[in-house]
C-alpha cells in the first residue's frame, strides 16, 4: 500500500466507507450457511419452461415469457439437454436466436404487419445525429440486396 | 399494456402486450414510472447474449407504483412507490442469507451461474423487464424498497443498479487508504465506481476510456484523472509509467463484453462471436494491476469463454473479485449517501425519452450519439 495521505480532490467524504477488514474484499463466504431448512413455495408452470440440467428442479419462481416454439424452440430444447459448461448448450442457443428472428419476421408478415425496419433500428435517431452512418448502412444494405438479386437471377438463368 | 419488444439484433419496437399477472404468492405487479436503459441492455440489443428470445421485454432498472400484491407480500401496500433492485432474490436460499442476493438459487430455472434478473434474456430466468407500463415483480417481499420520503425519483431509479454496481466495484477492489485505482470505462458504472473509490480511501483515481465527452464528464463528476486510450499507444505501458512502474493497486473493469481498443478482441468477440464478447478491458486490467493487486470485474460478459491473460494472473499473484451486484445488501448505506448529498447519481442522466421513443433511445445510447451517458425512459 502507498503512504497514507488525505491530499485528494475529495475532502469531506474521503475514506468514509474505509474498511480495513475488506482485504482482499467483501463479501466473504459465510460457511455457517450450507443448507437452509426449506424452499420458497413453488410457482406452477403454465407454459413450457426449459430447465438447466445442472439443477435438480425448477427454481421456486421463473419467468414465463416467450416459451420455446418452432425450429428455434427445437434447437433450444436440444441445447438444454447439455450442461452450461458445453458449447453444445450455448452455440445452438445462439443459432436459435438468429432463426427466431426470421421466424418472427415471417409471423409478422403473415399477420399482416410489415415491420418498419427504419423505425425499429433507430433510423430516426441516426437521421438526426449521424446521417453519414445512416447513408453508409443504407448503401451497404442496397448493395447486398442487389448482389443477392443478381445471384438468384444468375442461378435461375443458368438452369 | 405498452411494452418494449425485442425483434432481433438492433431491432426493437413498442407493442401491446398482455398485462402481467400474479403467478406466485410473493409476486407484485408494479406500474412502471421510470426505467433506464443500462449498458448491459446493449449486449442484448447487439444480439450477444444467447437465449435472448424475440418478443422479450428488456429493462432491469426501474421504479414504479405497486398496483397488485400476492397473498404472501405483507411488507408493501398497493400505492407504494418502490425502487426495484435488478436482482430477483428469494432472501432465504443459501446464497441470499449470506447477502449474495445476486446469486439467488431460487429465481432462475434456465441457468445456474446467474440469478434471476428482470428483462435479461432466458439465461437470467426468462422474466419480462421494466421497459413497459407494468411488470411482474417476483419475491416482492424481498427486493422492492419503498422510496424514502423526499428522495428524488431519478436518484431512486439509479439506486436500482448503477450506483450500487459502481459502489460494489470499488468495494470488491478492497481499496485501502492510499491506493491508486484505475477504472476502465467511463460509462455510467465506471463513473460511479470512480466516484465511490474515494469513499474507500483511494489516493488517486484514474479513468480510461476513448470517448472524450465521457472523460470530460467523469473528470468533473468524480474529480479524477482521465486518459483517452486512443491517444496513448499502449494503455498498460502508460499506466505502469504513471504508477512508478509498479502498476495500480486496484483495477476495475467497468466495460464488459462491448469493449473496443483491440482489433483481435473486437473481431473474435463482437463480430464473429467466437468468444463471449471482447475482453479488452479485462485484459488491460490484469496487465495493469500491481503484483498482488486486485482486479474487480463488474463489466458483463456472456456465458462462454473469453481470451484473458490468465498466466499473468498466476504470475502476478492477482486477486480477481467479480459478481453481479447484490443491490439489496448495499441499499441502506447508499440511501444514506444519497440523502446526505455525498452521492448524487441522477446527475449522470443526460437523456429522457418516452416509451414510444425507445428504438431511438437504444440507438442513441448504443452509438454514443448526442453525448449520451445515461438515458431514462419516462413511462
Amino acid at each position: 500500500m502507498n503512504v497514507v495521505t488525505t491530499d485528494t480532490p475529495i475532502k469531506d467524504s474521503w475514506a468514509m466507507d474505509e474498511n480495513v477488514e475488506n482485504d482482499p474484499t467483501y463479501p466473504m463466504r459465510n460457511r455457517e450457511y450450507t443448507q437452509v431448512p426449506s424452499r420458497p413455495e413453488q410457482q406452477i408452470a403454465r407454459v413450457e419452461i426449459l430447465q438447466s440440467i445442472e439443477r435438480p428442479h425448477y427454481s421456486a419462481v421463473f419467468g414465463e415469457t416467450v416459451p420455446p416454439s418452432g425450429l428455434s424452440g427445437q434447437l433450444r430444447r436440444y441445447a438444454f439437454q447439455h450442461s452450461e459448461s458445453r458449447y453444445r448448450h450455448w452455440l445452438p442457443l445462439l443459432l436459435a436466436d438468429r432463426i427466431n428472428v426470421v421466424e418472427e419476421l415471417v409471423k409478422d408478415v403473415k399477420n399482416g404487419h410489415i415491420p418498419n425496419l427504419f423505425v425499429e433500428m433507430g433510423g430516426r435517431a441516426l437521421w438526426k445525429y449521424d446521417k453519414a452512418t445512416l447513408f453508409k448502412k443504407t448503401a451497404f444494405c442496397a448493395l447486398g440486396t442487389l448482389a443477392a438479386v443478381w445471384a438468384v437471377r444468375r442461378i435461375f438463368s443458368n438452369k | 399494456m405498452k411494452a418494449m419488444n425485442y425483434r432481433g439484433p438492433y431491432r426493437i419496437r413498442v407493442d401491446e402486450k398482455p398485462m402481467p399477472e400474479i403467478l406466485h404468492p410473493r409476486d407484485a405487479i408494479v406500474q412502471v414510472t421510470r426505467a433506464c436503459i443500462c449498458g448491459s441492455d446493449l449486449h442484448l440489443y447487439h444480439g450477444m447474449v444467447p437465449d435472448t428470445r424475440v418478443g422479450s421485454t428488456f429493462g432491469h432498472e426501474f421504479i414504479g407504483i405497486v398496483r397488485e400484491l400476492g397473498s404472501g407480500v405483507t411488507n408493501l401496500k398497493v400505492g407504494d412507490k418502490v425502487l426495484v433492485p435488478f436482482n430477483i432474490a428469494c432472501g432465504e436460499c443459501v446464497f441470499c442469507v449470506q447477502g449474495l442476493f445476486a446469486n439467488c438459487h431460487e429465481s432462475n430455472t434456465m441457468a445456474t451461474a446467474a440469478g434471476g434478473i428482470f428483462g435479461y434474456s432466458h439465461i437470467a430466468g426468462g422474466y419480462d423487464g421494466g421497459q413497459a407500463e407494468f411488470v411482474r415483480v417476483p419475491y416482492a417481499d424481498v427486493g422492492p424498497t419503498v422510496i424514502p420520503e423526499g428522495m428524488d425519483e431519478e436518484d431512486a431509479l439509479l439506486l436500482t443498479d448503477v450506483l450500487p454496481t459502481g459502489y460494489q466495484a470499488a468495494e470488491m477492489g478492497g481499496i485501502q487508504k492510499g491506493d491508486t485505482v484505475v477504472v476502465f470505462g467511463a460509462g455510467p458504472i465506471g463513473i460511479m465506481a470512480a466516484k465511490c473509490a474515494w469513499l474507500f480511501g483511494a489516493e488517486r483515481v484514474i479513468v480510461i476510456d476513448h470517448l472524450e465527452y465521457r472523460l470530460d464528464f467523469v473528470k468533473k463528476y468524480a474529480n479524477c484523472e482521465v486518459y483517452n486510450f486512443r491517444s496513448i499507444e499502449d494503455p498498460v505501458l502508460f499506466i505502469k509509467h504513471i504508477t512508478n512502474w509498479l502498476g495500480a493497486d486496484v483495477c476495475i473493469d467497468a466495460v464488459g463484453s462491448d469493449a473496443c481498443g483491440n482489433a483481435m478482441q473486437t473481431i473474435t468477440g463482437k463480430k464473429l462471436l467466437l468468444q463471449a464478447g471482447a475482453a479488452t478491458a479485462l485484459h488491460w486490467a490484469v496487465n495493469s494491476v500491481k503484483k498482488g493487486g486486485i482486479v474487480s470485474i463488474v463489466g458483463v460478459y456472456g456465458p462462454t469463454d473469453n481470451l484473458v491473460p490468465i498466466g499473468n494472473v498466476v504470475n502476478k499473484g492477482i486477486t480477481i473479485r467479480a459478481n453481479q451486484t447484490s443491490v439489496k445488501r448495499l441499499l441502506p448505506r447508499l440511501i444514506e449517501h444519497v440523502q446526505s448529498g455525498v452521492l448524487s447519481p441522477k446527475d449522470i442522466i443526460t437523456h429522457r425519452f418516452s416509451l414510444e421513443e425507445i428504438p431511438d433511445a437504444y440507438r442513441i445510447f448504443s452509438s454514443k450519439l448526442d453525448e449520451c451517458i445515461k438515458p431514462v425512459i419516462i413511462v
